[in-house]
């Protein structure tokens, strides 16, 4: 049988980049096709393509055999095509209704919307595929795992037979991804086809029918989870043999460097983000946070490292109170932060690298006299650093915002590691990097460990806080619901956890290795 | 292997703020009330009779005048007011809260002119029709701002469109007539912010810097216009446009009280209540108003629904231009009937303020512009009257209000989250 | 949609175009010329004499146009500068007399210059911060009236003494001016865009009502007293030059700024909240502090043009009208990308032009207001290359593009 959806020869430059290189893709009817690479590796570019955000340079896409234009969403959705954005494309002040039937509004005469009609046609799909969406509610008051579905009745609503979801897991727990793996299967037995583009390798072998994989711009592979395991899909889209494993000796944790007593912490529309979390980083150890995105480990990391106000409780750094200190404070005792947000907290972008290099520490001795800088000593610190760290730089006077998310990603430690610190706290330290600036910060995190320092490590990529954390505590809802021994758990326990669900967790057996999920 | 499951609690955990707030409304409605008493109820004499004339000048039929003893009034003002605070403080009105603060003032407002008119009389419908005719061009101004903004363009020109409206509207006025002024004016207005658009829009131009230039634009041909053309004297015939008469609606104008302050205003007035009507109704309940806001709120996903963000902005801003420009008109074609410079005096910037504390919504701007209009009025009264407050003075009322209410305000609203950010496309 | 590349034939002028037009200077100077263009078809649209010129045919008209254009602009340039061969020669001659008559127009347009000056530089530091100034007229004339108090009312000082203390009171009352609506911002997150403007209608009652009360002229009304002479700034040469000491003050101050904002801790953090308010807090800066006293220093400077300009050449105060120096202010610092040293040079374009155009009314009857339009056409095309770019079909620089770096955290704060 014909494939329902066919690309062929798709090719994309971007100002000095070839994102698609001559890229040939077959969906058939019913499938579920998974498109494996890393960040980067050019998979939402072609998608976009095929979804009339962006136009191609060369290539044609077929669908049913026929040809198709596609120049504008409009016309991939009047082919049959609809996708479900990583990043969301809800507005959060408007219903779900009005999401839904955006740009495809049931009306009465005259333009004016029939909200009625449109809430029962969601309410029939939310009911046919067990979705469980009031098409009342506002989309700022559902959770994450909820606004997918609302994305995914988004295309139902306008009968699309060929489904692109991109990294659709980023965002869920555990639970919520077997629940959305459930969903997809579903709809596929209704005839549905669906493109789904990750880089999780776990995930892939679990719903692909097939699998394709991309790396810098070209297909380079396909499998299928039967003929094919993590280890050789991960060769693949990196290009080279990975080695799986993260040596890591055991922890030798001393005394805290870091302790949280009640910290509660509460946002602009008075939640409480954070609800009375106690735990304590202990100098020689990595202390990793798991958890959803969104139940408060940002607002608790800021709140660290004085960005943000508490409401109550005491943080103490190296046994010094500094509840409602200022940044420079906390950093001058010697903290570093590896922000979440690089781009936003943890550079100035269009500084050069060299005033970057020195975000923190401008206004001392050698790089300022009193109030006059001192270019010398600011360039020869850049120098050093940059070749010390090796970030691929065009030169130290080159803004930072032209370097790549991996380089800026390097500038950031150079910075912090070039002061003496005690205690790093890394927020989602490798959040859109590539799999070697992954391995880069892992390695270096561990090495912090090694030296001394106690190590906070927040992430929501939970293989990456398995394989580095010597505990973890997890939260959930602005509550640190449990602290365990890292050797202790199985990630179902974890993702339990995550999930809001708490189990008395029998002691295990020392497992004697652990396999690593490349978390690109 | 799990033994006991048990699920933690599925939400955060949420704190009642109104509590705090609650009593800080209460404890400022009993510091009115004791300011009421202290400043304008113990410095009246007993005796005193204030008289407030409900009959606005010109007005067709006279409604009886409301006399009352003043010192008796200000007493009741004060046990009223405190007797809210009181309420305030150990109940609280909940969400009505913010009603009562507005309720509370007007109170004031009642008691300081009774105060003032101590012994003699005021026109409060003379100041309160001269409110409605005040409120205009702010509310006007107000809803071009809402147009541009909700679709996601902020555009700080009005005040340049308004202007260009004001010259337009009287030189055409005074060549074509009044109708004809009125709608040269409207179209000057859209072109001035095509400009805006494309600036900001096509070019990407950071939306103040563009509005900025747009201002500076305007304000420079205008005046050039002026001093090349209207202050020579063979030209003097540009600038006698005239304005429009009051027009006294049928029925409405004869409801006793209320007719001869609402209902009996020249055609500006009405337009303002039809558009404040039908700018609800399209941006709330239609399609087109769906898109707008969408573009306004989250362009991108707009764009993936297959809607031209582009358009949808463009067409905003130059209906946001067009209502600008009628606004403008107003000046010159609906008030003196002439155009004269500096006659806007920054009402276009008023009408941003007073478009963010109506929360981007047409009732909203209303709302807002009657609270400056009444400003302008009572400021433009209290200076006939001889108040012991220069007349300099009381020309600031509007601007510190506008700064006052931004002050409280702003931290506290929400407007369409993507305004001021241009869209690009080739960027996921 | 395969896009096909299409050779280019490389000859020498095409290179020579292209080089030309990733040159950045090129585009201020296009700009400039583009504006001259469209100022000149105004002024030639709007006069009656080309109107009849084209009444009786096509080529007169034309004619006619090109003479209006070409006296308009002589004038203007001769009333900026005055005529380069008679000033040349004049300085060589040595007559004192000669000098000054031929370089009368150049200082004159120095001392228009001044607080162009002060004002672009004010309005630059708030920019530099993030912050936009668009008050700075009013805190100039905050300046000027309370510089005004400070000349008339204290007599019999020495004019070492009077003279700082009469401009410290203006730098005071603008800062004062800038500081709160900084305040407001800073408290509450208020933008300061429509604050300023409201201080600046205020600024203009405040002043309407001091010289009709307290400080009016018990004489002459309406109007503040002289002030004393030992206020006046030190003025260079003798009537009818004008040129003071101000302008040089004016010129150490762009040097400060320069200086400040470049090789200092501080200048440093006012660009680092300007780039990136967040990562500036977690480097330590205080945020909210830097608003303050970004508009209360862009307050105070603004308001010593407002000093400078009664010590040096007004002498009292009258009505406060809205010249539109807070806008040309904001002109003068875009088409200077916000550098203090490059701000000496766009404002000496405005102030030279501003002080020809008058120049250029007396002999064109075409009004200054021209200027206005024409500058605004200048900003138009700075601030956005890309139309200069389509009207001379210049091709797109291959590396970042020269754009008006103004980091404006408006636009993503809500207004």
């Amino acid at each position: 049988m014909a494939p329902i959806l066919e690309l062929c020869g798709i090719t994309k430059h971007f100002p000095g980049v070839l994102a698609n290189d001559h890229i040939d893709l077959q969906l058939n009817k019913g499938e579920i096709l998974a498109i494996l690479g890393e960040n980067g590796a050019g998979k939402t570019t072609l998608m976009n393509i095929l979804y009339g955000l962006y136009s191609a340079d060369e290539g044609i896409i077929k669908i049913k055999g026929k040809v198709i234009n596609c120049q504008s969403p409009t016309d991939a959705i009047n082919a049959g095509i609809g996708m479900v954005h990583q990043h969301f494309m809800l507005i959060p002040v408007f219903t779900v209704t009005e999401n839904v039937m955006l740009g495809n509004e049931y009306i009465r005469t005259a333009g004016i919307l029939d909200r009625q009609k449109a809430a029962k046609r969601i309410q029939e799909i939310s009911d046919l595929y067990k979705l469980n969406i009031d098409p009342q509610a506002l989309i700022e008051d559902l959770p994450v795992g909820l606004q997918q579905r609302v994305e995914i009745i988004k295309l139902l609503f306008r009968n699309a037979d060929i489904l692109i979801m991109d990294e659709p897991t980023a965002v869920l727990t555990p639970q919520e991804v077997k629940e959305l793996f459930k969903i997809m299967k579903s709809l596929v037995e209704r005839g549905k086809s669906i493109i789904f583009i990750t880089h999780k390798l776990k995930e892939v072998m679990e719903c692909a029918d097939r699998i394709m994989v991309i790396r810098a711009g070209r297909v380079v592979g396909e499998a299928t989870p039967k003929t094919s395991n993590p280890a050789k899909l991960a060769a693949m889209m990196v290009g080279r043999p990975v080695d799986l494993n993260v040596e890591k000796e055991p922890a030798k944790p001393k005394e805290p460097v870091l302790k949280v007593e009640d910290l509660t912490v509460i946002d602009r529309f008075n939640k409480v983000v954070v609800d009375q979390v106690s735990f304590e980083v202990r100098a020689g150890e990595i202390f990793g946070i798991a958890g959803v995105q969104g139940n408060g480990q940002t607002e608790l990391v800021r709140c660290l490292t004085g960005l943000m106000k508490s409401e109550s409780g005491k943080i103490y750094i190296l046994g010094k109170e500094v509840t409602h200190q200022d940044p420079r404070t906390i950093t001058e005792l010697g903290t570093a932060h590896i922000p979440e947000d690089r781009q936003k907290d943890g550079l100035i972008l269009q500084n050069p690298v060299r005033y970057n290099l020195i975000m923190n520490t401008y206004f001392k001795e050698p790089f300022s006299k009193g109030i006059v800088l001192q270019p010398e000593a600011i360039n020869k610190n850049a120098e050093r650093l940059v070749k010390d760290f090796d970030i691929r730089t065009p030169g130290i006077d080159a803004a930072v915002s032209v370097l790549s998310g991996g380089n800026q990603q390097k500038v950031i430690v150079a910075r912090e590691f070039s002061r003496p610190i005690k205690l790093l706290i890394a927020a989602q330290p490798t959040r859109g990097l590539d799999v070697g600036s992954i391995e880069y910060i892992h390695e270096r995190l561990i090495e912090k460990r090694d030296q001394g320092c106690g190590v906070l490590l927040v992430s929501t990529e939970l293989d990456e806080v398995m394989q580095l954390a010597d505990r973890i505590a997890v939260m959930y809802r602005g509550k640190l619901i449990a602290t365990v021994d890292a050797d202790a758990v199985t990630k179902e326990d974890i993702g339990l956890l995550m999930a809001g669900i708490k189990t008395e967790i029998k002691a295990k057996k020392r497992r004697p290795k652990k396999i690593r999920e490349i978390v690109t | 292997m799990a033994n006991k499951i048990q699920v933690v609690t599925n939400r955060f955990r949420r704190i009642d703020p109104h509590q705090q707030r609650q009593r800080l409304y209460g404890i400022f409605f009993l510091l009115i009330a004791i300011f009421i008493w202290i400043a304008f109820s113990r410095s009246t004499a007993p005796d005193l009779q204030t008289i407030f004339v409900t009959t606005p000048g010109g007005a067709q039929i006279a409604t009886p005048d409301i006399t009352f003893n003043t010192f008796f009034v200000l007493n009741v003002l004060v046990v009223l007011c405190a007797a809210l605070g009181v309420y305030q403080v150990l109940k609280g009105f909940g969400k009505y809260s913010n009603y009562v603060l507005s309720l509370v003032g007007i109170l004031l407002v009642v008691s300081f002119l009774a105060w003032g008119a101590a012994g003699g009389s005021i026109n409060v419908g003379g100041l309160l029709r001269v409110m409605i005719l005040r409120s205009v061009p702010i509310t006007l101004g107000a809803m071009a701002g809402i147009l541009c903004e909700r679709v996601g363009i902020i555009n700080i020109a009005i005040e340049g469109m308004m202007v260009t409206g004001a010259l337009v509207g009287a030189i055409f006025g005074s060549l074509y007539g009044l109708w004809m002024g009125m709608l040269i004016a409207t179209i000057a207005g859209g072109l001035i912010s095509t400009i805006h658009a494309i600036l900001s829009i096509k070019y990407k131009i950071d939306q103040i810097i563009s509005g900025t230039i747009v201002n500076i634009f305007t304000i420079g041909l205008t005046s050039y216009i002026v001093t090349k053309i209207l202050q020579n004297r063979d030209w003097q015939h540009l600038n006698q446009c005239g304005f429009f008469n009051p027009i006294n609606l049928p029925i409405l104008s004869k409801i006793p009280y209320i007719g001869p302050i609402f209902f009996s205003h020249n055609i500006y007035v009405y337009v303002m209540y039809l558009l404040i009507i039908i700018l609800t109704f399209v941006l709330f309940y239609t399609k087109w108003g769906l898109r707008l806001r969408a573009c306004g709120e989250h362009p991108k996903a707009a764009d993936t629904l297959g809607i031209n963000v582009f358009k949808t902005r463009y067409t905003g801003v130059i209906l946001g231009g067009l209502l600008a420009g009628f606004a403008g008109s107003f000046f010159s074609l609906g008030s003196v009937g002439y155009f004269e410079q500096l006659m806007t005096a920054g009402r276009g910037f008023i009408s941003l303020a007073a478009m963010i504390f109506g929360r981007w919504t047409p009732i909203g701007a209303l709302g807002s512009g009657l609270l400056f209009g009444f400003a302008e009025s009572l400021a433009n009264n209290l200076s006939l009257l001889r108040f012991p407050i220069p007349a300099e003075f009381l020309i600031m009322l509007p601007y510190i209000l506008t700064m006052v209410i931004l002050a409280g305000v702003v931290g506290r609203s929400r407007g369409p989250a993507a305004a001021g950010t241009p869209y690009e496309k080739e960027s996921l | 949609m395969a896009k096909k590349e299409t050779t280019v034939k490389r000859n020498i002028l095409s290179i020579f175009i292209e080089e030309l037009s990733k040159s950045s200077l090129v585009f201020i100077l296009l700009a400039i010329f583009t504006g001259l263009i469209i100022g000149g078809i105004l002024a030639a649209g709007t006069t009656e004499r080309v109107w009849q010129a084209f009444g009786r045919s096509f080529t007169e008209g034309i004619r006619e146009s090109l003479k209006l254009i070409w006296l308009t602009y002589s004038s203007l340039f001769k009333g900026s500068f005055g005529d380069p061969a008679k000033m040349i020669s004049a300085l060589l001659s040595g007559d004192k007399t000669r000098i000054f008559s031929d370089w009368k127009n150049f200082l004159e347009s120095l001392v228009v210059t001044t607080p162009y000056l002060f004002s672009g530089i004010a309005v630059a530091l708030g920019f530099q911060a993030g912050i936009f100034n668009i008050g700075a007229e009013g805190q100039l004339y905050m300046g000027s009236i309370m510089a005004a108090w400070a000349g008339f009312t204290f007599k019999g000082l020495p004019p070492i003494v009077h003279v700082p203390l009469a401009l410290g009171t203006g730098i005071l009352a603008g800062g004062l001016w800038g500081f709160i609506p900084g305040f407001i911002k800073a408290k509450t997150g208020a933008s300061e865009v429509i604050n300023t403007i409201m201080m600046n209608y205020i600024a203009f009652a405040l002043v309407q009502y001091l010289i009709a009360n307290p400080f009016q002229d018990p004489v002459q009304g309406f109007k503040t007293p002289l002030i004393e002479q030992s206020a006046h700034l030190y003025r260079f040469f003798e009537d009818p030059l004008r040129l003071h000491i101000g302008f040089v003050i004016a010129i150490i101050i762009a040097i400060l700024a320069w200086f400040f904002l470049y090789k200092t801790t501080w200048g440093y953090e006012f660009r680092a909240v300007g780039f990136n308010p967040h990562a500036s807090k977690y480097s330590g800066i205080n945020s909210p502090i830097i608003t303050i006293l970004a508009l209360t220093i862009s307050g105070a400077i603004a308001g010593l043009a407002g000093a400078s300009e009664m010590l040096g050449v007004n002498f009292r105060q009258t009505q406060a009208l809205s010249t539109g120096y807070g806008f040309d202010a904001i002109a003068i610092a875009l088409l200077a990308k916000n550098h203090p040293l490059g701000i000496i040079i766009t404002s000496m374009l405005f102030g030279f032009m501003r002080h020809g155009s008058r120049v250029m009314q007396l002999k064109t009857q075409i009004p200054i207001d021209i200027i206005s339009i024409l500058q605004s056409f200048i900003i138009l095309f700075i601030a956005a290359p890309a139309i200069i770019r389509t009207i001379y079909r210049l091709k797109e620089p291959g590396k970042k593009e020269f754009k008006v770096e103004i980091t404006s955290r408006v636009s993503g704060e809500k207004l």
